[in-house]
């Protein structure tokens, strides 16, 4: 079944946890309830923050969120039923099997004993789990946690999923499983993610935010969002290029010595030459949800936070 | 979907009880033993003299163990586990989940009350309305104790908290108030000191009613009416403190 029509919406949300530094600002979005909906953001963004106010856990200071036209303030229970939510620091039980697990979680969510065993046996096998059953969780790999985690929430019958920086931790091959099986679960359920891997946002979302010191920067398709950076080219250069200018495009540098350069086609086209010539090692790919992220938030390539970063702006007519 | 509210108190004796000792056979020794130490050393000191008084004394620290320990959980499944999270942001009521937890703790403490029911009935020749007495005060430090379990855990944030809590509590409830031996072995001039706890009301009360401790009818409705009081301003406390969504 395909959750039609309903859609999600923050309106002026703020939450303040501390005096001077709100943790989201004034944020408002409409996101329809389908598909998979990534919200991106550095560590202490507020990605955490607005999926706990969306998910009932926590209030806000000010401003309101509904789901499917339901508040969640004054609709909790309503919106309680239809909703799963994965923390980002969830752990399993150590002295639980995931059999254990899942079928507890179904009895908090009150399924009675039969309805509950009857679901977990469906969910171990739908997530080919079905060999871990009854191994202790103190012994699962970490990959295998976060899957059991993962077949907890789905194993109810809640249509609206939050899943909290699922991957993060794991090693790439589960985190392509993991990605696989979002991509199949969108088909039947909405799915509220955040993450701070772009590539996992670019590979899963249909619509994407991005959340920076509690306020939202841009939210749209990927597409949309690619025109927010008015360049279509990235160009990025490894060492040495300081003294490049570009006619058309805009340049960030990083105290490391690389280079970035968003540029249309034709500038890009030029300074390829230019660098083959120069006999510069570069790299040059069109631009990327990573891009449009640096772009957004102001920051350069290869951040690093201990070093001090220079950045500097040169856009120049043809 | 009808939500049935007896699965979620369930889920709780489940994870926090039944699944812990089955998995962890250890912690059903711990259960079992742990009332113990004291109680063997009473017997050892009095040569056998106070034994009915330390077997209900036994009794009474379980379930106070029952709601200390109760925090620690609390808090381990809330800021450990986040299990907590998960909970709140799915039809589980906070009232089911509370009871739940506290099913747990007695569920956890039930392996020593069963051990120490069987030697009660032995060596403890108690009336009827003894017994029912003793039963009374049984459940209202099993409430007491819940309910300051309840309290410290809406405080604490991580384990060093909850630890800091369980030794306070253990001076606080077992060692200055006198529910292994008469109140009359503490020396008179700190006498006083005991009243400060709690469990010297219901020691007090149990004492009585099974014939050690002569009190008078005054002193008896004190001691009832204290032990009350603080179970149900406790329970205010948790009731205005605790939380189900964060503020």
């Amino acid at each position: 079944m395909r959750l039609m029509g309903g859609s999600l919406e923050c309106r002026n949300l703020t939450k303040w946890f501390v005096k001077d530094a709100p943790a989201l600002d004034d944020v408002s979005f409409s996101v329809g309830t389908n598909g998979i909906f990534a919200l991106l953001g550095r560590n202490g963004a507020g990605k955490t923050t607005l999926i706990r106010i969306l998910a009932t856990e926590l209030q806000p200071s000010s401003g309101s969120a509904s789901i499917n036209g339901m508040d969640v303030m004054k609709d909790a229970g309503k919106i309680r039923e239809q909703i799963a939510v994965m923390p980002q620091e969830a752990r399993l039980v150590p002295w639980l099997t995931p059999r254990q697990t899942i079928y507890s979680y179904l009895l908090y969510r009150g399924f009675g004993r039969k309805e509950a065993a009857s679901k977990v046996a469906d969910a171990l096998a739908k997530l080919g789990l079905g060999k871990y059953e009854n191994t202790p969780n103190r012994h699962l790999s970490g990959g295998v946690k976060r899957r059991v985690l993962m077949t907890t929430i789905l194993a109810t019958d809640a249509k609206i999923l939050f899943v909290d920086e699922p991957t993060t931790g794991l090693d790439p091959l589960i985190r392509a499983d993991l990605w696989a099986t979002l991509n199949e679960l969108k088909k039947t359920h909405f799915i509220f993610l955040t993450t701070h891997y772009l590539e996992e946002a670019e590979r899963l979302a249909d619509m994407i935010g991005i959340l920076e010191n509690g306020s939202l920067l841009s939210l749209g398709t990927l597409n949309q969002l690619r025109s927010v950076v008015k360049y279509q080219v990235s160009v990025r250069i490894l060492q040495g290029g300081a003294s490049f200018e570009t006619k058309a495009g805009e340049v960030i540098r990083s105290a490391d010595g690389s280079t970035q350069i968003f540029t249309t086609e034709e500038e890009a086209d030029r300074l390829t030459e230019h660098l083959v010539r120069e006999r510069k090692r570069f790299s040059i790919y069109p631009i990327s949800l990573e891009d449009i992220f640096y772009y957004l938030v102001r920051k350069p390539i290869e951040e690093d936070t201990q070093r001090s970063l220079v950045r500097r702006e040169e856009a120049h007519e043809d | 979907m009808k939500i049935n509210r007896l699965s979620q108190v369930y889920a709780s004796i489940l994870i926090d009880a039944v699944y812990q000792m089955k998995n962890y056979p250890i912690t059903l020794v711990s259960n079992v033993i742990a009332p113990f130490s004291v109680l063997v050393l009473i017997l050892l000191v009095s040569h056998g003299n106070l034994l009915s008084i330390s077997i209900e004394g036994a009794l009474i620290t379980s379930m106070i163990s029952g709601g200390v320990n109760l925090q620690i959980d609390l808090s381990h499944m809330k800021n450990d586990f986040k299990m907590q999270d998960m909970l709140v942001s799915s039809p589980t009521s906070a009232f089911a989940y509370m009871l739940g937890m506290a099913m747990a703790a007695l569920t956890n403490a039930l392996p020593a009350l069963t051990v120490l029911t069987v030697l009660a009935i032995l060596f403890i020749h108690a009336s009827p309305v003894g017994a029912l007495t003793v039963l009374g005060v049984f459940a209202l430090i099993f409430a007491f104790a819940v309910a300051l379990g309840f309290m410290l855990s809406t405080f604490s944030t991580d384990i060093q908290q909850n630890r800091a809590f369980v030794s306070i509590l253990t001076v606080i409830l077992a060692t200055i108030a006198p529910i292994y031996y008469p109140i009359t072995y503490i020396p008179a001039q700190i006498r006083d000191l005991a009243y400060l706890s709690p469990a010297t009301y219901a020691a007090e009360i149990a004492q009585n009613a099974i014939g050690d401790l002569p009190l008078s009818a005054p002193n008896l409705a004190v001691d009832w009416a204290v032990l009350v009081a603080v179970s149900c301003v406790l329970f205010v406390v948790v009731a205005k403190k605790s939380h189900w969504r964060d503020p």
